[in-house]
């Protein structure tokens, strides 16, 4: 079999820049709800909020050391498997990519390392700045960065001319006609990523019955916040929508699995698209609640994918079943955040187990949703890589052959699968280990906010006599099982 | 626009952060390639928290050697990285077993040893891989109208594995000084014990690489040999810091090591540039058709100018309050 350097360029970039998006989607919430607590400790002197942000600051390090060292990975990718496309777009990526590193990396290294080590070593005011700049790095960050990926999406404010974008207005470049909607929308993305998580390590820790206190505390800003944010997701991801119609509508096409322009589409809740026949098998809609949606007019026309060329259409399947995963859970979402306020009405939020069980496996619907609504913008803009200026296959490294792509595609996968499963794993055990953490220490700690943060006291492997030691943690490890 | 070049003036900029970056993330690298040969296993504890608080800053300055050079020389980001495709990817594989060692080394007792390979094999790897880079620049790439239509494995010759060796010894020494500053008692007797036979290692190999830099490419050799009398101040610079290094170890100073060390690689790297002068992708592209559009250049040194003396501030800062030796037991994890 001929090996194809673009497929496998294709599926390298897929795999480590999904691998890459779950950590700083995490952090990104993570940072800011860390300044809130870090705030709130400052200004009430409540012990409680010190050891809340002591326990997730652990979690915080080891979830953005994994996101930085994915990410050396990302800044290399353009030039070794799209240098036709590095060479081609870096007037405006160059200097956008290098904004990002100059306004939020270096802000986000430099005050990381006190906000971890410096408890002990600053005042607390400097301390408090400290994550709040580590808060404001990660959203300098996520500006940046969708500026860059939304230009891709929507180009504007350049021209391409001898074989290169050239700036026309860079206000129009960074602020193209998408990057505002794709901005908020992946911003609420971190948000409800960080609530939803710390909401289900919360409702585990008051299901064992572990500083529940200061957990009950964690879990109710969380649903405070979910309650605004999820329903507020929903009304962004529609405006967002509209806005691809407008720009994209092959893309929206694939999303709704519409072949034919016609009016009153359907929304299709159900079907098997099969793109080599050009038609969907084992249909199931609602009547034209899609041209509701996307038109406000149930008799809106939509454009169908049969408009272009077959070559010129993204692979409809992946587009259409990730939209529905995304969507579906985004529902899901709303419907846990309206069920935490029926449930605080009630006095039972914290009583109601099947509810705290079930905010634990809501953790990782948020990753999956992020992941999904990435597949769904980024392959739903093939074959373009700059939509209708440049395609995949022109910005292809040429020297690349399919034996390199592979070997690296393979090595990926190998450093990736060993070096994360150890990141996972041992998250797992600062997680399981909680905010007792420091071999009791906890009480002291918050009266003795000299003690440096110390993440080494949660030991790497598994420990039968650390158990025997410790009845909470034996407990708890009983009811795992 | 006419009034100022650029595009000099972003080979400038380039030039400094590519040293800035050896400098700093060579120390910390330096660290993870002495790393299996430390005295004890407390020793690497001291080492590795040495470095700690720093290496993710240090790591950032290649992210923005990275996107700098898209920004500015598109072409030396696009000919280059296809050329390095292999040795890249073991660089960035090398860069990321080291990073999460050091996330991972402190927590673990009975795994440790695992963490102790994947900081020393990850930083060995990383190092040899960037003095290959250095290597191959030397010796030139293949290429058609901007583009590598070279092979995979074109990078990796006897010439290119000798810097990638040079590289290593000379990260050590950076590594082995930077102990001296920051340590005390027996790991700092144990700095000072190896310094030495670092330094001759490190003379050896860059000498022989300095020799036979003229005979890789004829260019280089008119530079050296016909024109440009006045560079040989370099080599002469270069020995009177290995010769400071020699004498401020035997003396036990405490600092004056790591700084002449610096200095080494300072010249050093001077003596490189002016070797390709003004060839940025040799042996065709000079810094001048390399570089991206002018309103590109412009729109980010105005940021650059702006915002590069405020990360120096906070960076400062934050060196300020973990200044200091560091002590055994004293983790910062």
């Amino acid at each position: 079999m001929e090996l194809d350097p673009l497929i496998l360029s294709r599926i390298q970039f897929a795999f480590v820049v999904s691998f890459h998006a779950i950590f700083p989607v995490f952090t990104i919430g993570l940072a800011s709800y860390i300044a809130l607590l870090e705030g709130l400790g400052y200004k009430t002197k409540n012990p409680v909020w010190t050891t809340l942000s002591t326990f997730w600051t652990k979690v915080f390090a080891v979830v953005f050391g994994m996101g930085v060292v994915s990410g050396i990975v990302m800044s290399f990718q353009f030039g070794t498997n799209w240098s036709n496309f590095a060479q081609a777009s870096a007037n405006f990526l160059g200097p956008i990519l290098s904004y990002e590193v100059l306004t939020a990396f270096f802000l986000e290294a430099a005050f990381l390392g006190v906000l971890l080590f410096g408890r002990d070593k600053v005042p607390p005011g400097a301390h408090l700045f400290s994550a709040i700049m580590v808060a404001v790095g990660t959203l300098i960050s996520t500006f940046w960065i969708l500026s860059a990926n939304s230009w891709m999406q929507t180009p504007a404010g350049t021209e391409f001319r001898d074989g290169a974008f050239h700036i026309l207005s860079w206000g129009e470049a960074i602020f193209n006609p998408s990057f505002k909607f794709r901005l908020m929308h992946m911003v609420l993305a971190s948000f409800l990523t960080g609530s939803f998580v710390v909401a289900g390590v919360s409702a585990w820790y008051i299901l064992k019955g572990r500083e529940v206190e200061a957990n009950k505390k964690a879990l109710s800003m969380c649903l405070w916040l979910l309650l605004v944010i999820a329903p507020a997701q929903a009304v962004v991801g529609d405006f967002h929508g509209l806005n691809t119609l407008e720009h994209q509508p092959m893309k929206v096409a694939a999303m709704e699995g519409h072949w034919e322009t016609s009016t009153n589409v359907p929304l299709l809740l159900f079907a098997i698209p099969d793109q080599e026949n050009q038609t969907n098998h084992f249909e199931i809609g609602i009547p034209s609640l899609a041209s509701l949606i996307l038109t406000h007019d149930f008799d809106g026309e939509i454009l169908g994918l049969k408009e272009v060329p077959v070559e010129e259409q993204p692979p409809v399947a992946i587009v259409f079943w990730s939209f529905r995963v995304m969507v579906g859970l985004g529902m899901l979402m709303i419907l846990f955040a309206i069920t935490g306020l029926v449930l605080r009405k009630g006095g039972r939020l914290y009583k109601a187990r099947w509810y705290l069980q079930g905010l634990r496996a809501m953790s990782i619907a948020p990753f999956l949703a992020v992941l999904t609504g990435w597949f769904v913008t980024e392959t739903g803009r093939a074959p373009w890589l700059v939509y209708g200026m440049m395609t995949q296959a022109e910005s292809v490294t040429p020297s690349l052959t399919g034996g390199m792509a592979l070997f690296t595609l393979i090595g990926y996968i190998l450093v990736y699968a060993s070096i994360f499963s150890a990141g996972l794993y041992y998250l797992m055990r600062v997680l399981y280990v909680g905010l007792e953490g420091d071999g009791g220490h906890t009480e002291d700690e918050a009266d003795r906010p000299a003690r440096p943060l110390s993440a080494a006291h949660v030991q790497f492997e598994y420990d039968a006599e650390e158990n025997a030691a410790n009845p909470a943690k034996t407990a708890t490890e009983g009811g795992q099982q | 626009m006419e009034v100022f070049d650029l595009a000099l003036i972003w080979a400038f900029i380039i030039g400094f952060g590519i040293i800035m970056y050896v400098l700093m993330d060579g120390f910390d690298l330096g660290i993870g390639i002495l790393f299996p040969f430390a005295p004890s296993e407390e020793d690497r504890d001291t080492m590795m928290n040495s470095v700690a608080p720093v290496w993710d800053g240090n790591e950032t300055w290649l992210v923005l050697g990275g996107a700098g050079l898209l920004a500015a020389f598109p072409m030396v980001y696009s000919i280059i990285l296809p050329a390095m495709y292999i040795g890249v990817f073991l660089m960035l594989a090398g860069l990321i077993f080291r990073g999460v060692a050091f996330e991972f080394r402190f927590k673990a007792r009975s795994s440790r040893y695992l963490w102790n390979w994947s900081f020393a094999g990850g930083s060995t790897v990383a190092t040899f891989a960037q003095g290959a880079v250095v290597g191959a620049y030397i010796q030139g790439f293949n290429t058609v109208d901007g583009v590598y239509v070279g092979g995979a494995l074109d990078w990796l010759t006897p010439f290119t594995v000798l810097t990638g060796l040079g590289t290593l010894a000379g990260y050590a020494l950076l590594g082995s000084t930077w102990l001296i500053l920051k340590t005390e008692g027996r790991l700092q007797d144990w700095a000072y014990r190896i310094t030495t036979p670092l330094l001759i290692t490190v003379l050896v190999v860059f000498g022989i690489i300095s020799v036979w830099t003229p005979f890789v490419d004829h260019m280089v050799w008119e530079r050296w040999f016909s024109n440009l009398g006045i560079i040989w101040i370099l080599p002469a610079i270069t020995l009177l810091f290995a010769f400071q290094i020699w004498r401020s170890v035997r003396n036990r100073f405490e600092g004056m090591p790591f700084v002449a060390t610096m200095g080494l690689f300072i010249t050093t790297y001077l003596g490189l540039i002016v070797s390709r002068w003004p060839y940025v992708v040799p042996p065709n592209y000079t810094l001048w058709d390399a570089a991206s559009a002018p309103e590109a250049q412009l729109f980010l040194l105005l940021g650059l100018l702006f915002v590069i003396p405020i990360i120096l501030v906070y960076t400062a800062w934050t060196y300020w309050v973990f200044r200091g030796k560091v002590r055994a037991g004293e983790g910062y994890h």
